[in-house]
């Protein structure tokens, strides 16, 4: 076995102090290590989505980067997106749009969503079917987490008129 | 699945990746890059290597520039660099249309150009850029700098002339003169899913006549390249449908393709025909 090593990930502005192998994904590391458990983890092999996590802005496949990678970058999960006690915007519009059903692959959406919106708040609607044809919902909400989205996105251009 | 147990070593520099590259080749290491291919391979177990070094953190490898009539990519550019135009020109443009095929939006955050050279999967879609267009593979070992021509590059599904201890530090594509014209099509069942088939074709107009015309396969056999046969049938000719289903015939002549539980050889004969015949169809300026 590879020895462990001490490592610092920044998430959600809170540094973490943790030791892994270099083997351990970021995504074991965030909910095993950290305590983060918001982040799912559903194929382990970068194809359903569910564990996707910002890295300095950017959507990312968590469970395709190793912990140790990930030092020195600015993460941001799922926990990071609610401030004092108010849902993010894009978490009240997959509840009023019925963007979810089971909810495993929401947290992955929300961020891969939020990610996407702040690079891109203008975003047509051709590149947002193609970012969310990213990850995998098996309730199939896909319409509503479409609706969900530009929900928000629309809501966004009208406040910044 | 979780990888196998590996020593990490992260590089800052080139010089000290092929150094460390020397030390742990023999003892099974290997580059990682973005990764998005190699860490899908550890979780399953089909590769499980003992040491990786790892290029994210190397400044330099970073860069896409233009060169000497050349765009040059850098080992750790990602596919993302490519949604924009990297350069103004023709093939600028070609490889912003290329790039919304490769996996998904988030995968191509962290994947690079030069990871999908050196990994050579038969569907791949920069590795059928680069043998349709001739690109240069710029191999980096302490035993010195080699360059290799794409014609020599490819040795089969994922086997490449790189050598267990040169790392890919670059390749160089030459740019489309003015005046070119390319298209790019891919066929895959789902959005996102690798092609079951892709054609790559580009000429230069010259007053309405095709001239210097390329055409390119991928995904079809075990490693992308040029038809020969198809692409005599273009110099001189006007850019037409009855030229474009010619050359498309001639491709689907030529091919050998690969087949597998759910496709059968036939299939995918005719099926890069269509390829070939849309990317005309689709070629922009």
């Amino acid at each position: 076995m590879a020895t462990k090593m001490a490592i610092t990930l920044h998430v959600n502005g809170t540094e973490h102090e943790v030791r892994v192998e270099p083997r351990r994904t970021l995504s074991d590391a965030l909910r095993t290590d950290c305590g983060l458990t918001g982040t799912n983890v559903g194929c382990e092999h970068g194809v359903c989505g569910a564990c996707t996590v910002l890295m300095d802005g950017v959507p990312v496949r968590s469970c395709l980067i190793f912990a140790v990678q990930a030092q020195g970058h600015e993460l941001r999960t799922v926990e990071g997106l609610a401030s004092d006690g108010a849902l993010h915007p894009l978490q009240q519009a997959f509840i009023d749009n019925h963007a979810l059903q089971c909810g495993f692959c929401t947290s992955g959406f929300l961020m891969l969503s939020a990610g996407t919106l702040e690079q891109q708040p203008d975003i047509d609607d051709e590149a947002l079917r193609e970012v969310l044809s990213s990850n995998l919902c098996r309730c199939t909400g896909y319409q509503n987490i479409l609706r969900a989205v530009r929900q928000v996105r629309d809501a966004g251009k009208e406040a910044a008129r | 699945m979780k990888a196998g147990s590996f020593e990490w070593h992260p590089a800052r520099s080139a010089d000290e990746a092929v150094a460390l590259l020397a030390e742990y080749a023999p003892q099974d290491g290997r580059v990682i890059a973005g990764g998005q291919s190699l860490v899908p391979s550890m979780a399953l177990r089909l590769a499980f290597p003992a040491h990786l070094i790892d290029i994210n953190g190397v400044e330099e490898f970073s860069r896409v520039r233009v060169e000497a009539g050349e765009l040059v990519v850098g080992a750790c550019v990602r596919h993302a660099a490519f949604h924009q135009p990297v350069e103004p020109g023709p093939l600028g443009r070609l490889l912003s249309r290329v790039v919304h095929d490769i996996a998904h939006w988030p995968i191509r955050q962290r994947g690079t150009f030069c990871g999908s050279l050196a990994n050579a999967d038969p569907a791949s879609e920069w590795c059928l850029v680069a043998a349709t267009l001739g690109a240069r593979m710029v191999a980096r070992s302490v035993r010195g700098t080699r360059v290799i021509e794409a014609a020599d590059w490819f040795h089969g599904i994922m086997t490449t002339a790189l050598a267990d201890d040169e790392l890919l530090a670059e390749v160089r594509i030459p740019l489309l003169p003015t005046g070119s014209r390319a298209g790019f099509y891919e066929f895959s069942r789902r959005a996102g899913d690798y092609a079951l088939a892709m054609a790559l074709v580009a000429w230069r107009d010259d007053g309405g006549r095709m001239r210097e015309g390329r055409i390119g396969t991928g995904s079809i056999e075990v490693q992308p390249r040029r038809i020969a046969t198809a692409e005599a049938l273009l110099d001189g000719r006007p850019a037409s449908a009855e030229a474009f289903a010619e050359a498309a015939a001639a491709v689907s002549a030529a091919v050998d393709p690969l087949e597998d539980f759910h496709t059968s050889a036939g299939y995918r004969r005719d099926l890069i025909g269509t390829a070939v015949r849309r990317a005309f169809e689709q070629a922009g300026d």
